[in-house]
């Protein structure tokens, strides 16, 4: 072999040379957790409208007020905070920092909001419509165990990503961190923004009380 | 200095095109805002679960689309990346189906 063959081969990115994504190692590794996670909702959502097929009569506890208005309004703020996050982005790529923490901190108020309507919503189910993991008054145990799973997995994905946010707004207000470690945190915040898609029309929509 | 500035101008013409603008992510935002208006609307519209499950997935799998592709920059990526990343997560979902026929019989059991 001649050293321009090899030259060749380490650049094909079919035989792994080069770089055959043309992502960064941070980008490719976040794309690689966000399907693994997708697998793990997509799993916990398949189990709930199986259980859901399978029983004659699943609860349709939700009322129009306060659940379905709140968790609208839940949808309303993380689609919102996903736009925000992209300003970021944008302002980020563009080296513009002081625009990138501003819009990074409406994206952790718009995250908050969230977290803070879901923790009213479950407070209300808890103590109004006593409802636990384990029992309801509607007769299918099943319904809060997969309420709460679902929901509560959802909510600790959001409670990290405002965490994962101020840690990157601290170090990009100090004019630590690039670009790149920007966008991947706007990739994890999108895919919890993406998860809630699903699971508002699964959980809330399909036990709207008609 | 004119040139400069004039060849900055480009280049961030260019880029605006690779990556978005912002113009584009709020028209994406907004059809999300609509999509999940018709979803809470149909919440309200007596279909059978299974075809009211039907839409509001197929809504949702088009919203998520519009987040993978223009949020999330799938779009703008290499098209090497969507090939090692998606197909495999679509068959894993697709096999978790395999189990929803035996739901529908278990439900028959019940009642019968």
């Amino acid at each position: 072999m001649t050293p321009q063959v090899n030259v060749a081969a380490a650049e094909s990115a079919w035989t792994g040379g080069g770089s055959p994504y043309a992502v960064n190692s941070k980008k490719f590794g976040m794309w690689l957790f966000i399907i693994s996670d997708a697998l793990t909702f997509s799993a916990l959502l398949m189990a709930y409208t199986y259980l859901r097929l399978a029983t004659p009569e699943w609860p349709k506890p939700f009322h129009f007020s306060p659940s379905i208005i709140f968790s609208s309004i839940m949808t309303f703020c993380l689609l919102s905070s996903s736009l925000t996050m992209v300003m970021a982005v944008h302002s980020m790529h563009h080296g513009n920092r002081k625009a990138t923490v501003r819009w990074i901190l409406a994206t952790i108020a718009g995250g908050l909001a969230f977290v803070i309507l879901h923790a009213t919503e479950w407070r209300n189910l808890i103590v109004n419509e006593h409802m636990s993991p384990s029992s309801n008054e509607w007769g299918e145990p099943l319904f809060g165990a997969t309420f709460f799973g679902i929901t509560g997995l959802h909510m600790t994905h959001v409670i990290i990503g405002c965490i994962y946010l101020s840690i990157i707004t601290i170090a990009v207000a100090r004019g630590k961190f690039k670009y790149e470690d920007v966008e991947v945190a706007g990739l994890y915040w999108h895919f919890v923004d993406l998860v809630w898609m699903f699971v508002f029309p699964l959980v809330y929509l399909m036990s709207a009380k008609i | 200095m004119r040139k400069t500035s004039m060849s900055d101008h480009a280049t961030t013409a260019i880029e605006e095109v690779e990556h978005g603008t912002i113009k584009s992510f709020t028209v994406i935002w907004i059809i999300l805002l609509i999509f999940t208006g018709i979803e809470v609307l149909l919440a309200y519209e007596q279909v059978t679960p299974v075809i009211m499950l039907v839409i509001l997935i197929g809504l949702s799998v088009i919203k998520a689309a519009l987040i993978i592709a223009y949020f999330m920059h799938l779009k703008f990526e290499r098209f090497s990346l969507f090939l090692t990343l998606f197909p495999m997560l679509i068959f894993c979902i697709l096999m978790m189906l395999v189990f929803m026929p035996d739901s529908m019989r278990s439900m028959l059991m019940r009642t019968q």
